[in-house]
């Protein structure tokens, strides 16, 4: 479910064997893209791949619907997005999935996902992130949303950041090959 | 500071990077920029932390990958020899103190199941505090691009 369904629906991606050589090029590519003319030949250098087989193997990789997106990944924080939220909410079992599909519809909501509640110190269930200029305008827009989408009646938190420690892609790929 | 060439490259970029033998040179051109032109821009960028990196968003499940979201209640007196603990895994991919009793939040990714569990056990055992371990069960919507 989750990123792996939505990975073959949405990119209509058929069922694509993954194999170590892939993993390889993928693995060296969470490292970040060289920025060199001819940054796939580089890749490739570091893993004894030619330049046509890097180029081959991710546009298969991505037609597969496995790399969902390849391009730079920005900081909000350094964009002028200071604040940053995690609202979570508390909603029944048999209402998360139609929750979820209309919160993570909004313009407002960067991320939403269903995650286990950790009871009793963590009865939520539902993650959605907010992102803002400041505390004020995160606040603002959440309080909108929740009664526009109907949804102010569930218990909710909201998690500011106070503090980023660590930022950086994450590594996938055989730990060798990543190390 | 961001110029309004470097606001374009980021709302293009964003959108996707060509998979071609000069890829820079592609992404450039639209651009009305030359290919060293793009790559300087890029450096700067990169430099400057506006970039987080420049690379794939995977998705790991596919490959037997696992990811995992993860909160600690830590003790504000032993938080930054706890949060280095943490960030001494590569596997971990960001750290975000949040203002909460649960006030430590992580990303542990891995190559597989095993590895993530292996690293919340570790940082138990190192740090002497219990993990919450919150995995996806379903993913309604990841926003792939922010307005530069």
């Amino acid at each position: 479910m989750g990123v792996m369904g939505m990975g073959v629906m949405g990119m209509g991606g058929v069922g694509m064997e993954v194999s170590d050589r892939d993993l390889d090029l993928i693995s060296a590519l969470c490292g970040g893209l060289p920025l060199d003319s001819r940054p796939y030949q580089a890749l490739g250098h570091a893993i004894g791949m030619g330049e046509a087989e890097v180029l081959e193997r991710l546009e298969a990789l991505r037609q597969a619907g496995i790399i969902r997106r390849l391009g730079i990944i920005v900081r909000h924080h350094e964009l002028g997005y200071r604040a940053n939220a995690m609202v979570v909410w508390d909603i029944p079992n048999d209402e998360v999935a139609e929750v979820g599909r209309r919160l993570g519809a909004c313009p407002e909501v960067s991320l939403c996902y269903r995650r286990p509640r950790r009871l009793p110190d963590w009865p939520y269930c539902l993650f959605t992130m907010i992102h803002g200029k400041d505390r004020a305008q995160v606040e603002a827009s959440l309080a909108e949303l929740a009664e526009r989408e109907g949804v102010a009646h569930y218990p909710r938190s909201v998690l500011f950041s106070v503090r980023r420690f660590k930022q950086c892609g994450a590594r996938y790929g055989r730990r060798q090959a990543a190390e | 500071m961001m110029d309004d060439t470097d606001r374009a490259i980021i709302d293009a970029l964003q959108d996707g990077f060509p998979i071609s033998s000069r890829p820079f040179a592609d992404a450039a051109r639209p651009l009305g920029l030359t290919e060293d032109e793009l790559i300087e821009r890029i450096k700067c960028l990169r430099e400057r932390g506006v970039l987080s990196r420049f690379g794939p968003m995977v998705n790991a499940d596919r490959f037997g990958g696992h990811n995992t979201l993860v909160a600690m209640a830590v003790p504000p007196e032993n938080f930054e020899w706890v949060a280095a603990v943490v960030n001494s895994f590569p596997e971990v991919a960001h750290n975000y103190a949040r203002d909460h009793a649960l006030n430590m939040w992580f990303v542990v990714a891995g190559e597989s199941r095993k590895r993530v569990d292996e690293v919340l056990t570790e940082v138990e055992a190192r740090t002497g505090l219990p993990v919450y371990d919150m995995p996806k069960i379903r993913e309604f919507h990841v926003g792939l691009r922010i307005k530069a």
